[in-house]
């Protein structure tokens, strides 16, 4: 393999676009483990770290723009963002250890293309963009629109994500994402559930539910955030939220949970972030 | 196959070495630099016995790419102590047996001692999942978050 | 805390805390494993495993492999002799590297050195084995059926009078009194099925080695290895070579836990380096070590308890079902004996061990206690709650003290089973409130521990210090304990003492370290060493001082005469050219009267009834030390087992799938407790001395781990009102057995 390092997202354009067998990697947390239990080793790798656009956070006219390969426990640590985004920084704050916390980014959790990565249905949930960079040049498209399938993007050949973007939540709508692990720390998730609602007084007047390790992709379901719309998030509403996400999976048996397990649980998980959520943004 | 000149900072010292670009950060230091503090658990970043700082970060050396310490400044358990002065966190390993086989043990120290750098007065709490990243099968825990606070309170007394 | 704090201590040394002695360099990232090893010349080595759980090996064709880039050796089954199918070293030969057979996914089937661990990894992948595929027998109950798949055709039924090829590994009954009657008298009879999974020892330093063949045909070996003599004769007999052939030195052991009390690279690495004429390292990746080494077994057990209202545990009838994994071995018997904790005048009790396409098992912590005790004190428990009657109090009732009979049918040594138990009973966790919305569980066991040979050398230097030379490999702090007691009997500050580890050239025969013997045993033969340089510093002094050797007492280390200043060692030691030559003494012995250690712990839980999630709040254990020599690292011990433990309880299992490959061969997936899922682990030391030894030890290293999978189980059941009998209590479990008992 040859390693690579550009620092400028033209020069891994053009590393990229002569190479289809490079692979660019952020903190490498998934790719390392892949390529030892045996996935077909890249040719080349393109570190994508060493490019200043796709590291750091800022806000600016009510967008924030958060770069592809930005550590995560630089997300979790801006006070800023994580008082505008609870959940999603609840989220990113869950992708492994502390040692692991240095190295994952959004780009690499996104692109990965797990249905139970932490940070993706709280992405969805708050409405993210990804800035997409190729030899075509770039577009933005919605982060729901990134991954097709299990180990599957979107992506072109030569393509990558450089950026992030997320509006500011507006007044009285936070978000909230609670997973599903057997232990306490380093386990994927079994089950995620990301809410974010906006509430007028009691009433919420705007919800996303987006459920995460229950079916080929992260889900969004509609059906609760129909219940949550209008409603004072009163018992009756919960249960119809909880029956709604569960009813929206179709998840597998695995070493992680089995199908009825996982069905449950996304119903509870989605009740009770919704919940969290209602507290955060009347609060 | 080629490799790669690699320049950094190892415990104060200025190093270089060749590394295959596909070779891990951990195999680089212990087979290249013979720093075989750090050990391999899993090579999977699930273990945290190869924890080192780079850069003032806690990372799994098991989890970079030897290239990717090019100009970074790194710190290994060998590193911990000032010369024969151990680290408070040594000092409390030591005296409150938290150490049983002792191949986490470097992990251990270097995850404890970057949280004290961070957070002087850590609850058990925050200790628990600061060190949720290193696995240990021989104390349960008990001694080394104790010898953690004890050295918290060491630093304490001492600045 | 120690339960026995007073009266105050008889001993200087012993029950002090003093740093331990190979603490320092483990701190620095000084102490040298086996993977920190490295030879000028050294080859790395890859071994090829087996894609299938069960298959013939139809052929093996290395021709690709050899001619690969920086090959120098590569090594099939076929360069190994064939034993014996009844010499003792068979199965752990055939697990070494595969010969006709694949008994399990994972299995060894070749093995390559090259220059670079890269170009052994090529090498390997080049490799062409072909396979005849067959189905794989991965279940208990399935190796049992009729007409089943013969899992491992070399096993053979000879404790069943037949040497017929079976699944069957061992076949034991137990009994005495009736059962029936038993059954019919009771007023409360409880029965349940329990199951617990294949579980892995986990120590986080992978097996791995170094072999360097000479010229002149012999290998020096540094290994990782709880019984570094019995690597040697091991690898000895499974390369068909004489024993002073192989001389093996212990590297530092990065855990062992039982696993590391069998071999699996040792003769293959020697084989490499014979052929190659060069150094060569193998090291396990972690993978490997979760697809091929460990496990500890899964079992099935089915048992009935009989009891009086009045809280008299009358009758005991089970049948223990354990897989071997891919051989055979007595791991359904041992769970039998491990169940003897009360008297139950009427016990009959079936064993059964099988097996399985599933890698040979290996000895846990233990080894298959903790599975037979969670079917017996889950049951005990339920008598408690039938008849309303406190759980501590009915264990008491009916414990066994010396004189009484374990499961085989011999008296029970001076043991401290009920102290342990009214220890946890006077706890202050015991009498604080169970918090709001908590369950609480208790429960014991034990673990009859064992003596065997050791071996041990200790020097006077000639300034006074002290060199304690043993042949027990040091998996938790036993060089401080040994140190401790050379302290105590020589009356010499432990820091004056430098205990080592020796390889197989330097001290004496040893056992491995395992039943929990290394500071009983070897132990043991320091102290004898240690008084035998006693009496020979009195006579020394005697010369000294012109006296008979009965005017000389010895009293905290020094020579007493009347009307004389007091010899110090180091007076002695810095006079023995005059005296008599060089201070030293070696002790070797094979020690009986090891004594059994019982624990007791308690747990509080809280149960999420909607998710299934566990979260232990609290936990403490008290443990018969006999007498703690370091008690920080009997401590130690019973927090590491515990924890071990409460993984078992609740999430370690190995997951196969159908065609028998584990699916979850990594720490991310294997989920051993990390210490954000644990409280503090609150530890009471019981002092009941053992009288076979000169302090009173008793071996603590294993007993630990056997109440948490009962007491974690009591207490989920106590918390849900859902009996568990299913481990790994995880969350899928736990919320479909809340979710069956609602209907």
């Amino acid at each position: 393999m040859k390693y690579a390092a550009p620092t400028t997202v033209d020069e891994a354009i053009g590393l990229l676009a002569g190479d289809a067998d490079a692979q660019v990697f952020a903190g490498a947390t998934d790719l390392i483990p892949q390529i030892r239990s045996g996935r077909p080793k890249p040719f080349t790798l393109v570190d994508l770290k060493k490019i200043d656009r796709l590291v750091g956070a800022s806000e600016s006219g009510g967008t924030w723009t958060v770069g592809a390969a930005t550590p995560t426990s630089t997300l979790t640590g801006n006070a800023s963002f994580a008082g505008a985004f609870p959940g999603l920084s609840e989220a990113s704050g869950l992708i492994g250890s502390d040692q692991i916390q240095n190295r994952s980014s959004w780009g690499g959790n996104l692109c990965n293309a797990s249905p139970a990565a932490d940070s993706v249905p709280a992405l969805f949930a708050c409405g993210a963009r990804a800035v997409v960079a190729g030899s075509g040049g770039e577009r933005t498209v919605p982060v729901d629109e990134i991954v097709t399938g299990p180990g599957q993007t979107s992506l072109a050949n030569g393509e990558f994500i450089v950026e992030f973007e997320v509006d500011t939540p507006p007044a009285n709508t936070a978000d909230a994402y609670l997973r599903l692990i057997p232990r306490t720390e380093m386990d994927i998730a079994v089950v995620g559930a990301a809410v974010r609602v906006t509430m007028d007084g009691d009433t919420c007047t705007d919800a996303s539910v987006v459920i995460g390790a229950v079916a080929p992709t992260v889900l969004r379901v509609p059906d609760a955030e129909a219940a949550l719309v209008g409603s004072t998030l009163d018992d009756a509403t919960l249960e119809a939220v909880a029956a709604a996400a569960s009813a929206a999976c179709n998840p597998i048996d695995d070493k992680r949970g089995t199908i009825e397990y996982r069905t449950q649980v996304a119903g509870v998980l989605a009740k009770r972030s919704a919940k969290i959520a209602a507290e955060r943004a009347n609060s | 196959m080629s490799r790669t000149h690699v320049n950094c900072s190892v415990n104060g010292d200025a190093v270089d070495f060749l590394a295959s670009d596909d070779t891990s950060l951990l195999d680089a230091l212990r087979d290249e630099l013979g720093l075989t503090g750090a050990k391999e658990g899993c090579g999977t970043g699930d273990c945290g016995a190869c924890s080192i700082l780079v850069d003032g970060q806690l990372n799994c050396a098991c989890l970079m790419f030897a290239p990717e310490a090019e100009g970074t400044d790194i710190l290994t358990v060998e590193g911990i102590a000032n010369g024969d002065q151990l680290h408070p966190l040594q000092q409390a390993f030591l005296e409150g047996a938290a150490l049983q086989c002792g191949v986490c043990t470097p992990g251990f120290l270097v995850a404890a001692k970057v949280l004290l750098d961070n957070n002087p007065a850590p609850t058990e709490t925050e200790i628990r999942y600061a060190l949720a990243g290193n696995l240990c099968r021989c104390t349960g825990y008990d001694k080394i978050i104790r010898s953690v606070q004890e050295a918290a309170v060491q630093i304490g007394a001492s600045t | 805390m120690t339960a026995t704090e007073n009266p105050p201590k008889k001993y200087k040394y012993v029950g002090t805390r003093p740093i331990r002695h190979d603490g320092l360099d483990k701190v620095i990232g000084k102490a040298r494993f086996a993977a920190d090893l490295n030879l000028p010349g050294q080859l790395r080595a890859v071994i090829v495993r087996s894609p299938h759980a069960h298959a013939r090996i139809v052929s093996i064709d290395t021709s690709a492999a050899e001619a690969m880039p920086g090959v120098k050796s590569v090594v099939t089954g076929a360069d190994f002799p064939e034993l014996d199918i009844n010499h003792a070293t068979f199965d752990e030969s055939v697990n070494v590297m595969a010969r006709d057979e694949v008994l399990y996914h994972g299995h060894a089937v070749a093995a390559v050195a090259a220059t670079t661990i890269g170009e052994a990894r090529a090498a390997a992948a080049a490799v062409v084995v072909e396979y005849d595929v067959i189905d794989p027998v991965m279940e208990i109950e399935d190796a049992l059926a009729d007409g089943a798949i013969i899992a491992n055709t070399k096993n053979r039924t000879l404790f069943m009078g037949s040497d017929d090829e079976s699944n069957l590994a061992s076949f034991a009954p137990f009994s005495r009194g009736d059962v029936d009657e038993g059954f019919g008298s009771a007023d409360v009879v409880v029965e349940g099925h329990f199951t617990t999974r294949f579980v892995h020892q986990g120590y986080i330093e992978p097996h791995g080695c170094v072999a360097d063949v000479g010229q002149d045909g012999k290998a020096s070996v540094w290994g990782s290895s709880q019984g570094h003599f019995a690597m040697r004769s091991k690898s000895a007999d499974i390369l068909g070579w004489s024993t002073d052939r192989i001389k093996v030195t212990p590297a530092e052991i990065g855990g062992g836990f039982g696993g590391k009390t069998t071999i699996y690279l040792e003769p293959v690495a020697i084989l490499l380096s014979q052929k190659a004429a060069r150094p060569v390292k193998l090291i396990m990746s972690r993978e490997e070590v979760l697809r091929a080494t460990g496990p500890a077994p899964a079992a099935e057990i089915t048992c009935k308890l009989g009891a009086t209202n009045d809280g008299e545990l009358t009758t005991m009838q089970a049948t223990m079902k354990y897989s071997n994994g891919s051989a055979k071995g007595y791991a359904a018997m041992l769970g039998a004996m491990s169940t003897a904790s009360y008297k139950f005048p009427n016990l009959s009790i079936e064993t059964f061990g099988t097996i399985n396409n599933i890698p040979r098992s290996a000895a846990y912590r233990a080894p298959s206690a903790p599975q037979a005790a969670f079917a017996v004190e889950s049951l005990v428990d339920e008598i408690a709650k039938a008849i309303d009657m406190d759980p501590i109090d009915l264990r008491v009732k009916n414990a066994v003290v010396e004189g009484d009979l374990t499961a085989m049918g011999a008296p029970h040594p001076k043991i401290g089973f009920i102290e342990t138990m009214n220890a946890i009973k006077d706890s202050e966790h015991y009498n604080s409130p169970v918090p709001e919305g908590a369950g609480r569980g208790f429960g014991t066991g034990f673990w009859f521990n064992i003596g065997e040979q050791s071996s041990a050398t200790v020097n006077l230097n000639e300034d006074g210090t002290a060199t304690v030379i043993t042949g027990s490999p040091d998996i938790g702090g036993s060089r401080a304990s040994m140190a401790l007691m050379a302290a105590e009997t020589l009356g010499l500050d432990p820091m004056r003492i430098t205990p080592i580890v020796a390889d197989t050239e330097s001290v004496g025969f040893t056992d491995i370290t395992e039943g929990s013997r290394a500071t009983f045993a070897t132990g043991m033969a320091v102290t004898n060493a240690c008084l035998e340089l006693v009496a020979e510093m009195k006579s020394r002094a005697a010369v000294l001082r012109g006296v008979e050797v009965d005017a000389v007492e010895w009293v905290d280390g020094a020579a007493i005469v009347d009307g004389h200043d007091p010899l110090t060692i180091p007076e002695i030691t810095a006079q023995a050219k005059m005296t008599g030559g060089p201070l030293t003494s070696t002790a070797s012995l094979n020690a009986a009267g090891a004594g059994p250690s019982f624990a007791a712990h308690l747990a509080d839980v809280r149960v999420d009834e909607e998710t299934g999630q566990v979260e232990i709040l609290r936990y403490t254990a008290a443990q018969d030390a006999g007498t703690a020599i370091h008690p920080s690292y009997v401590e130690g011990q019973m927090q590491g087992g515990s924890v071990q433990g409460i993984g078992w309880a609740l999430n370690e299992e190995y997951v196969y799938s159908d065609d028998g490959v584990l699916e979850n061969a990594s720490f991310l997936d294997y989920r051993m407790p990390v210490a954000s899922d644990l409280p503090m682990i609150e530890t009471i030391i019981v002092e009941v001395p053992n009288p076979s030894h000169p302090y009173g030890v008793r071996g603590v290293g294993e007993t630990g781990i056997v109440p948490p999978l009962n007491t974690i189980a009591n207490a989920v059941s106590d918390a849900t009102g859902v009996r568990m009998r299913n481990l790994p209590m995880s969350p899928p479990t736990v919320l479909k057995a809340i979710n069956d008992a609602k209907g």
